[in-house]
């Protein structure tokens, strides 16, 4: 009955080449076409730029209404919840005043009324990014068109990003925010955001592939101007180009892709 | 054998114990989802299709969806098209125009009797294969879909 290491050795190594050979049998006649003849495309309607850049015309943001309809239009259209508390605060795009928006680079002497200034804050996708260089996972990260974009699949909640955007644009999910979220306005088109993952403004990328400005922009009546910064003739280029405009925070050397015009009441 | 009579009772006990699971689903938990080979032939006297052909998306729709992701997501590129040249727009709505309960090609719906709690098509599927995507916690799903 004994059999000897000889024959352990040889019985041992038939089994093995039997079951390696005969899952390669398997695998074989069970093996899965995954590359379709198939191709993918950007959408035709879509609105294609070199650098996507946004003029924010401080002259046509004086009431309260102004801001409150820009901000209004940003979170129906992308089901941004309301925990009702400002530490849990989620904020594309919002109201902040001078001295907070532009901290640092101010002079030490303003007048009181200026550092009340209200401005109209989002993210500044900005040319270089930290966000980007912060993110271990790529789940944010700068498209073609200069847009920096945010995939939520891959965020996985370790708010480096937060920590690296110097313009507290980038927002945390503390809590699952579907029950926050207004049922009246829910729109269907955009995914909401699960607990512990960060959002923020994206230019409404889904919006510029259907061929739609950004959500504030048509509801700014004039506010904000979107288009293509490396177009000589696109309207942000013309004003940026010819008018006086300042950016956040520039002497960081992020390169905002968020213009302020101050004082611009006669442009196009 | 020295206390023979109880060893071999409680094997008996401990065997049945342990193939109790076995005994009690048997038959119920293999039922797959009811009307699914329905649905897809009344689909195929329509003239239509799935974005790809059945065979091949039955085997290879999670890869396909993920593909439309990173391309939809990452590269910008919102359009798909497929094996035969024809468009498909991508998102999870084009999928539910016809996999959703109440829509045209798939009135009745579809439901595993034994094992599913919803109607619909994703989940009665996922259910029987014990499969738990996560895409309905955030994309807005039909009715009944996170069951």
């Amino acid at each position: 009955m004994s059999i000897n290491r000889r024959q352990f050795l040889r019985r041992a190594g038939i089994v093995t080449a039997l079951g390696l050979g005969g899952s390669f049998v398997v695998i074989g006649a069970h093996g899965k076409k995954v590359d379709a003849a198939s191709e993918f495309k950007p959408s035709q309607q879509g609105l294609v730029a070199k650098h996507w850049a946004m003029v924010v015309d401080m002259s046509k943001f004086q009431t309260e209404d102004d801001f409150k309809r820009v901000v209004d239009s940003c979170v129906s259209i992308h089901n941004i919840p309301d925990f009702g508390n400002p530490k849990d605060e989620i904020k594309w795009i919002w109201k902040d005043d001078f001295e907070h928006a532009f901290s640092g680079g101010e002079n030490e002497y303003l007048t009181e009324d200026f550092k009340k200034l209200p401005f109209t804050i989002m993210c500044n996708h900005c040319e270089n990014p930290p966000c980007v260089k912060a993110c271990p996972t790529g789940a944010t990260f700068k498209r073609p068109d200069g847009i920096v974009e945010m995939d939520y699949h891959r965020c996985i909640g370790c708010r480096f990003c937060m920590g690296a955007c110097p313009f507290g644009a980038r927002s945390f999910n503390y809590r699952d925010p579907r029950p926050f979220i207004n049922p009246a306005s829910l729109s269907p088109d955009y995914p909401t955001r699960t607990q512990g993952v960060v959002e923020k403004c994206t230019f409404c990328v889904e919006r510029l592939a259907d061929g739609l400005m950004p959500a504030c922009v048509e509801a700014s009546n004039g506010g904000l101007i979107f288009g293509d910064l490396d177009d000589l003739n696109s309207e942000v280029r013309k004003i940026i180009s010819s008018k006086f405009t300042i950016r956040r925070k520039a002497e960081l050397g992020t390169q905002p892709s968020v213009y302020y015009l101050m004082g611009g009441d006669d442009h196009a | 054998m020295y206390k023979g009579g109880k060893i071999i009772a409680s094997l008996i006990i401990f065997v049945a114990f342990l193939t109790f699971p076995f005994f009690s689903n048997m038959g119920k938990a293999n039922a797959g989802p009811e009307n699914l080979q329905a649905s897809l032939s009344q689909l195929q006297l329509a003239g239509k299709q799935c974005v790809e052909p059945a065979d091949y998306m039955r085997a290879n729709h999670m890869q396909l969806l993920i593909k439309w992701r990173n391309s939809a997501v990452r590269d910008g590129n919102t359009v798909y098209i497929n094996s035969q040249g024809k468009s498909v727009d991508i998102s999870l709505q084009s999928c539910l125009e016809c996999h959703s309960t109440g829509a045209e090609s798939n009135p009745v719906g579809m439901s595993n009797p034994e094992v599913s709690t919803s109607d619909q098509f994703c989940v009665s599927c996922h259910n029987y294969a014990s499969v738990k995507p996560t895409c309905w916690s955030c994309h807005s799903g039909p009715e009944g879909a996170t069951k």
